[in-house]
């Protein structure tokens, strides 16, 4: 049983006791206590259930690595899936939940599927379930997705608040442990500015708690000058919770800030580093053997063990065995000794070894077997005793050693994620059984240069004195290299140089076990991938370490294979009998540490999520309870409704009020580019189909934009406001993209011209006036005259309505007598209130974009976007009369010339009148011919003018096809018949417009 | 995430700030070439794996275009030029000979 | 080659699995092949099973540079749909959703096709209008779609937030057979029944050279040395332009990295797939529990299959936005993928300008789904020497000749 030390812990403060519950029981822990320390000092030894045969399981690690102990933690808005036991604190009042079971942790319904763990073996799934065929949907994968999947999905909206920060640094040492404090120092006053970044929250690392405890006062010392370093040192920034997750191209690191105290809310930020030099200092993870039943809860990585009694007091067990092949796990033991631990045996699979350590622990009494390993574990969801054999044997089992706890050492395993994150090689070090870095195949930065360095551990050098003799030395080369202030940095090494802590690399003891030993031999824990499966993989041809990863689902669980994936590339390359190297490995891929997904989306989530883009009449458009059409970021009005009006009657109503009266349009979110320049009307000229540098000042002119493929991009009116000068309208929603788009052309192809382009857009406001009292209302301004005779159609003038300026162009969507009222954005607001004062008068209405659409589909007038699709060229829509012939050249004309372009097969736009004038066709319907659809509807309305509907629709060859009837199918069941007509329904001679 | 040095402002710029328009060095084909000589300048494009010169703006920033030469395997960045130069600088060729011997040319 | 069967599972249980063959023949070149499919993805390996079961074509050689399915076919987002805009591209997805509902069989490897229904959100009027013409359009060609309103949305989605307020869902285009398959499954499936009809698929071989006598393909040069055919295809995503530079010639093709990404797996909570092309997201949950997402491509060429943070930081958002409670889920993995982009979106079919050279390129950020069909296609068009009904429309001409295939108008986002 597991159990807390009565004194230590140098993470938990014991004065301070911190209530939880765990699957509804009532525990205590102590302030600092992880939730796995805490379980654990509470003899919670059973934890979790694996994901695929839901076999019991206990907490393994001490760390990120930790591949069984997932949680859910927390309620109601903060209950978050899978998360680590070992990395999350625990707090007064957590809720905290194991995951996978059902209908408890203890008794599992689904851990029947250890029993027909025969034909689960890997790939089962590729042979069956296909037989009947709609067995799979309806019954094989629904029981499967409910059996698999981990913890339970959030029920309720996130109300954590999440921010990202962004930070420039010289240098980025990744790692507080002994490699990266020493870099830290070494690079200090050199005129750089360093970040430094640890996961954990207090720096160190494992130096403190793997010295030998003779040395432990001087390691101390040291520690403590080096953090007054660190501290005092303005060019160093140490950042504590904090792991570097991702490194991407050029020097950008993506880390991940998680700061949890026992009484406030965990605060999570993501930074987004961007560094010259990053420095990985990211030591090494712990991997387990792989033997008989290493699954078992109170089995732990040998190191992990030592890690819970020193941090948080706790023993994982009073009679522990250690297996191991190195002489570092040996560490564990003399921590357990120095409390007065039982430890029956420690099982070596080497031969010998002569360390010292081995003379220190025989001395304590403990009995160490050379050559033996464990054949297999009894106990059932605990350990009662361990089976020895022997290492070269087939598993059979000499000697029963109770026990009720097993540390575990395979061996230490760089950890090199970052380093390949971006490009960085690995190096088989067959010698120490690990990839490590390789210094020939670094990542670089932008230059080319190298730009990250690895030291201590995680380049595979584990040695305290060989760590401080290293890092000096390879950050003064570093420095040279830099030709930065290259001041010799030289630190005394208060470390004695020891004999290496050697190791064999054994991943998988015994060596010679049976068939049914492999199938209780598990290499990735969460995902349940056993020995056995990696042995049929390869058997059935996926002996190319990827594909064995996909076919057995090794390495894929949420600990992406931290503990699991050197010893499955052994597995393979034992089976394939290839060395390791040309096994190769899997990719290493972003995040490190997984980061929840609302810290990805950041503060730009609900209210920021793409801000709203309002125009300055948003208010008095919100005030009338306008409806909202979103059009690109910004948000127009698209009806008015009234009272208990239906949206028919609404728009009915608008539309008429345009054809009687006059109607007032907030158009502020049309584009608006001025065009500037002595070569102006030249650029236009290239941009447009038709002739722009013709146009007389004070006119404006209908304009239309291609792209080079021959089709229609953009439209808008373009008024000449002196000779230099031109404004151009776009489409609401084009206007950015029509601005790059003349940038572009510009700066790129005809930086000759002498011409400037700014996008006026929210700089004026627009509003139009239409209907046949326009003038009227707006002549009942006194200072305003806008007789036919002073503004003729297609002109405009700048005049003031009281003392507003106002640009006024005479311009028309709708067919009637129109006005557009340019204004600047400030004063648009006042300008709107005072036509609706004095309109009323004249029974002004406001009307909204739906309106706007319907009036002017009653004439006929396309909108880009509608009537094209990017696949519409302006022949097409009958606008031949806008492509000059005289132009030598404009964006579109040769591809005019095209084929394709051409063809008499291609849609035109006409007019659609139903023969039903009350059937309304559906939006987007085709209309077809013996089967085949030959064009579909663009637009299509009631039009409350006509009192009919209308339509306006692409159709093969349409033109040709005017005075025919052509069936328009509208569902399975329906057709709607329909005639073809001109495109323009109302005042076709154009007289309105007038007034 | 780039990190590109642009010409006019003189510094570096994260990706975000920039927007990559394609191939550098375009000959623009007008009406009067041939239909294969537009699909050419339309369509087909280098997509060499290894450098490429290609043009960016710096949309969120200066919003001028510029052009760079990159290795699309490495995203090695061998320099950047102004839009207006009809072909790369020779020190910018210079640098990427450094780096690749069996460059051919920014042509080839 | 061992049956799959109840029987055969039954029986091997009994005996620790020993009696399973490999899925697929490791093989070395011969010295020459009536066909050689160079690329062992899906498309490729599927090109090559065609070729054998509808044409009985069988001196074929499939050769791939790394390990098969290690390209596009094991990197992407696994959706199935058909639920295009135009004929053309109606015609080969439908043709391609339609073999997937009965490939598990055909091949006799569950590669899990689940029609679990794709659904196309509606977050702007615009949208809605050109959804509502892509809905006309599947129908009058074939393919079983409708328009459900936000409270149907609600009803499939039951996460979904429908409210807005930024975009709030207006409709979505519901493919009720549309769906997910393993894609990994797939590229094995095919190799297997490749390897069963005696093709020939040859792994860590990469193509260094075309040989050409008078524009005619002759053969190609290779890592495992020179090996002769009487027709090639090149059927490799994301390096099609490295290949038909060694061939000579150029494509309208540039290739980007696609990013995609998982999050940790949870029980079930979305049981389709959802695409929201105005917030640009796309979302499904494997069987495995993982919430499956993808985005936007990125805007620049790159052969790295490593992408930027931008774009998944982007695809998050509109996801966060659109499914509020899958904020506290983590994000494990990421990756990205070349693909081949062309002018127009869509795919190339096609003979090349070297006589017996043909291609199958161009799938940008759509392949998977296309896998059965663009290889029934491609099969027709080598065998025939001449692309068929399917394939006809995809060729490389329609760029010269101004004969776009432009989707764009029934989404902004492709896949």
């Amino acid at each position: 049983m597991s159990s807390r030390l009565p004194q230590e812990g140098s993470r938990i403060n014991r004065e301070k006791t911190v209530d939880f519950r765990f699957n509804g029981k009532n525990l205590k822990g102590f302030d600092g206590d992880t939730v796995a320390s805490a379980l654990l000092a509470n003899n919670e030894l059973l934890v979790a259930r694996s994901f695929k045969y839901h076999r019991p399981r206990g907490i393994f690690s001490e760390g990120e690595e930790e591949p069984n102990a997932l949680m859910g933690i927390g309620e109601g808005p903060y209950f978050e899936p899978n998360i680590r036991a070992t990395e999350a604190k625990i707090k007064q009042n957590m809720n905290v939940e194991s995951q996978n079971h059902w209908p408890s942790l203890r008794f599992d319904f689904l851990s029947i599927n250890n029993l027909f763990s025969r034909f689960f073996a890997a790939g089962f799934y590729y042979k069956t379930f296909m037989w009947p065929r709609a067995a799979w949907k309806y019954l094989f994968e629904p029981m499967i997705r409910r059996a698999s999947g981990l913890g339970n999905a959030p029920r309720d909206y996130d109300e954590a608040h999440y921010e990202h920060i962004y930070h420039h640094t010289d240098v980025l040492i990744i790692g507080g442990g002994l490699a990266g404090i020493t870099a830290a120092k070494a690079l200090s006053d050199r005129g750089l500015s360093i970040m430094l970044c640890e996961k954990d929250c207090v720096m160190g690392g494992r130096y403190l708690e793997d010295c030998e405890s003779g040395n432990r006062e001087r390691y101390k010392k040291l520690h403590k000058s080096s953090m007054e370093i660190l501290k005092n040192s303005k060019d160093i920034s140490v950042k504590l919770n904090t792991t570097v997750t991702g490194i991407f191209d050029h020097g950008f690191a993506l880390a991940y800030e998680e700061n949890q105290h026992s009484d406030t809310a965990t605060k999570k930020a993501l930074w987004k580093i961007r560094a010259k030099i990053i420095i990985l200092c990211t030591g090494a993870i712990e991997r387990p053997l792989v033997f008989p039943d290493n699954d078992l809860p109170g089995i732990m990585l040998a190191a992990s063990v030592r890690d819970y009694l020193q941090k948080y007091g706790v023993l994982l067990g009073d009679q522990l065995v250690l297996t191991t092949n190195n002489d570092y796990a040996y560490k564990t033991v003399i921590e357990l000794k120095r409390r007065g631990i039982d430890v029956p045996v420690v099982l070596d699979t080497r031969t010998s070894s002569d360390d010292p350590i081995i003379e220190e622990i025989e001395s304590l009494g403990v009995r160490i077997l050379f050559g033996k390993c464990i054949g297999k574990v009894e106990g059932k969801r605990k350990v009662d005793a361990v089976g020895i054999c022997s290492v070269n044997g087939q598993g059979t089992i000499e000697e029963l050693i109770p026990c009720n706890a097993i540390a575990v050492s395979g061996g230490w395993t760089p950890n090199v994620n970052l380093w390949s994150h971006c490009g960085g090689k690995l190096l088989w070090d067959g010698e120490s059984g690990f990839y490590k870095p390789d210094p020939e195949n670094t990542p670089i930065g932008k230059e080319g240069e190298t730009n990250m360095l690895v030291l201590g551990a995680a380049a595979g050098i584990f040695g305290d004195y060989d760590i401080q003799d290293q890092v000096p030395r390879k950050i003064n080369q570093l420095a040279s290299r830099l030709k930065i202030k290259s001041k010799r940095y030289i630190e005394t090494n208060i470390f004695s140089k020891e004999p290496e802590k050697k190791g064999i690399p054994t991943y998988v003891i015994p060596h010679g076990a049976s068939k049914e030993k492999h199938k209780k031999m598990y290499i990735d824990f969460q995902n349940d991938v056993k020995l056995s499966d990696l042995q049929l993989a390869a058997q059935e041809g996926f002996e190319n370490i990827e594909h064995a990863k996909r076919y057995t689902t090794l390495g894929m669980a949420t600990d992406q294979g931290k503990t699991s994936n050197i010893n499955g590339i052994h597995v393979l390359s034992q089976i394939l009998g290839k060395p390791i190297d040309r096994i190769g490995h899997t990719t290493f891929r972003p995040p490190y540490k997984p980061i929840p997904l609302g810290l990805i989306a950041g503060q730009y989530a609900k209210k920021l999520f793409k801000p709203i883009r309002k125009t300055p009449i948003d208010k008095w458009n919100s005030r009338k309870n306008a409806m909202w059409e979103p059009v690109a970021d910004w948000r127009r009005a698209y009806a008015y409704p009234r009272g208990n009006e239906s949206l028919e009657e609404t728009l009915s109503r608008e539309v008429l009020s345009v054809r009687k009266n006059v109607g007032l349009l907030d158009a502020s979110t049309l584009g608006k580019i001025l065009v500037k320049g002595p070569d102006a009307g030249q650029f236009l000229d290239l941009i447009y189909t038709n002739m722009m540098s013709t146009l007389k000042d004070g006119k404006c002119r209908y304009g239309l934009m291609c792209n080079e493929a021959g089709f229609v991009f953009d439209d808008g009116v373009v008024a000449r406001l002196n000779e230099q000068s031109f404004l151009c309208h776009t489409t609401s929603g084009g206007a950015d993209r029509v601005f790059s788009w003349l940038e572009e052309w510009l700066q790129t192809e005809w930086h000759h011209l002498k011409v400037f382009i700014v996008n006026l857009t929210e700089q004026y406001s627009q509003i139009a006036v239409a209907g046949p009292k326009a003038r009227e209302l707006l002549q009942s301004f006194k200072s305003v005259d806008l007789s036919a005779e002073k503004l003729p159609f297609m002109h405009f003038i700048e005049t003031y309505i009281d003392d507003i300026w106002v640009r006024v162009y005479r311009i028309s969507f709708s067919g009637e007598l129109s006005y557009e009222l340019a204004v600047n954005s400030n004063q648009a607001e006042e300008l709107w209130n005072k036509l609706i004062k004095v309109g009323k008068k004249y029974k002004v209405q406001p009307y909204g974009t739906e309106a706007l659409h319907i009036l002017r589909a009653e004439k006929g007038f396309i909108v880009v976007g509608d009537e094209t699709d990017g696949t519409v060229t302006p022949h097409d829509l009958g606008m031949d009369w806008i492509v000059s012939k005289k132009k030598k050249d404009f964006i579109g004309k040769k591809a005019f010339s095209l084929p394709y372009l051409n063809s008499s097969l291609r849609k035109q736009l006409v007019g659609i009148l139903t023969l039903d004038k009350n059937k309304v066709l559906p939006d987007g319907c085709h209309a077809v011919e013996d089967g085949k659809a030959i064009g579909h509807i663009t637009s299509t309305y009631f039009s409350p003018t006509l009192k009919r509907a209308i339509a306006l629709g692409l159709i093969e060859n349409g033109r040709s096809r005017k005075g025919s009837t052509l069936e328009f199918e509208s569902s399975n069941k329906e057709s709607i018949f329909a005639k073809i007509v001109e495109p323009n329904f109302y005042d076709p001679e154009g007289t309105k417009q007038d007034g | 995430m780039l990190y590109i040095f642009c010409p006019t402002c003189q510094r570096d710029c994260d990706e975000t700030e920039l927007s990559c328009g394609g191939q550098a060095h375009l000959i623009r084909r007008d009406h009067a070439s041939s239909d294969k000589d537009f699909y050419k300048y339309l369509y087909e494009r280098k997509n060499d794996k290894g450098i490429i010169f290609e043009r960016w703006r710096h949309v969120y920033g200066c919003g001028k275009w510029f052009h760079t030469a990159r290795c699309t395997i490495t995203n090695q960045v061998f320099g950047s030029y102004s839009a207006k130069e009809v072909q790369p600088p020779k020190s910018i060729l210079a640098t990427i000979r450094r780096y690749r011997v069996d460059f051919k040319g920014w042509g080839k | 080659m061992k049956r799959y069967s109840f029987s055969s599972i039954f029986t091997e249980a009994f005996r620790d699995n020993l009696g399973w063959e490999k899925a697929w023949a490791k093989s070395l070149p011969k010295k020459e092949y009536d066909v050689i499919i160079v690329g062992g993805g899906g498309h490729g390996l599927a090109t090559a099973y065609y070729l054998a079961k509808n044409f009985k074509v069988m001196d074929i050689a499939v050769i791939e540079k790394g390990w098969i399915g290690g390209g596009n076919t094991g990197r992407n987002t696994t959706i199935i749909r058909s639920n295009y805009l135009q004929e053309s591209s109606i015609g080969i997805y439908e043709k391609s959703r339609f073999l997937y509902e009965t490939l598990s069989q055909d091949l006799n490897y569950n590669i899990m096709f689940s029609p679990r229904g794709v659904l196309m959100l509606c977050q702007t009027e615009h949208e809605l209008r050109a959804m509502k013409r892509t809905s006309h359009a599947n129908r009058i060609n074939g393919v079983d779609t409708k328009m459900v309103t936000p409270e149907e949305v609600k009803e499939i989605v039951p996460i979904i937030n429908i409210d807005g307020p930024r975009f709030p869902i207006l409709g979505a285009l519901w493919q009720p057979r549309g769906g997910t398959a393993r894609h990994d499954a797939v590229a094995w499936a095919y190799a297997r029944k490749c390897s069963d009809y005696g093709i020939d698929i040859i792994e860590q071989c990469e193509v260094i050279g075309v040989k050409k006598k008078r524009e005619k393909i002759v053969g190609v040069e290779t890592t495992k040395g020179h090996i002769k055919a009487k027709k090639v295809c090149f059927v490799a995503a994301g390096h099609s332009s490295v290949l038909a530079d060694l061939a000579g010639f150029r494509l309208p093709i540039e290739s980007v990295a696609l990013q995609a990404l998982v999050s940790e797996p949870i029980k079930p909570i979305i049981d389709c797939v959802v695409m929201a092309n105005t917030v640009h997201g796309y979302l499904s949950q494997s069987d495995k529990g993982e919430l499956v997402i993808g985005g936007g491509a990125d805007g620049y060429n790159n052969y790295s299959q490593r992408g930027s943070f931008l774009h998944i930081e982007e695809t998050v958002r509109a996801l966060v936005e659109t499914f509020p409670v899958i904020s506290r889920l983590r994000q494990l993995r990421q990756w990205g993928g070349i693909v081949d982009m062309t002018g127009d979106r869509s795919p190339i079919i096609s003979k090349t300008p070297v006589d017996g050279l043909y291609i199958n390129c161009g799938w940008g950020t759509g392949g998977f789904k296309a896998i059965p069909g663009s290889g029934w296609a491609t099969a027709e068009m080598i065998y025939n020497e001449k692309p068929g009904k399917l394939a006809s429309p995809f060729s490389i001409d329609r760029f010269l000749e101004g004969r776009l295939i432009d989707e764009s108008a029934a989404a902004a986002v492709a896949h």
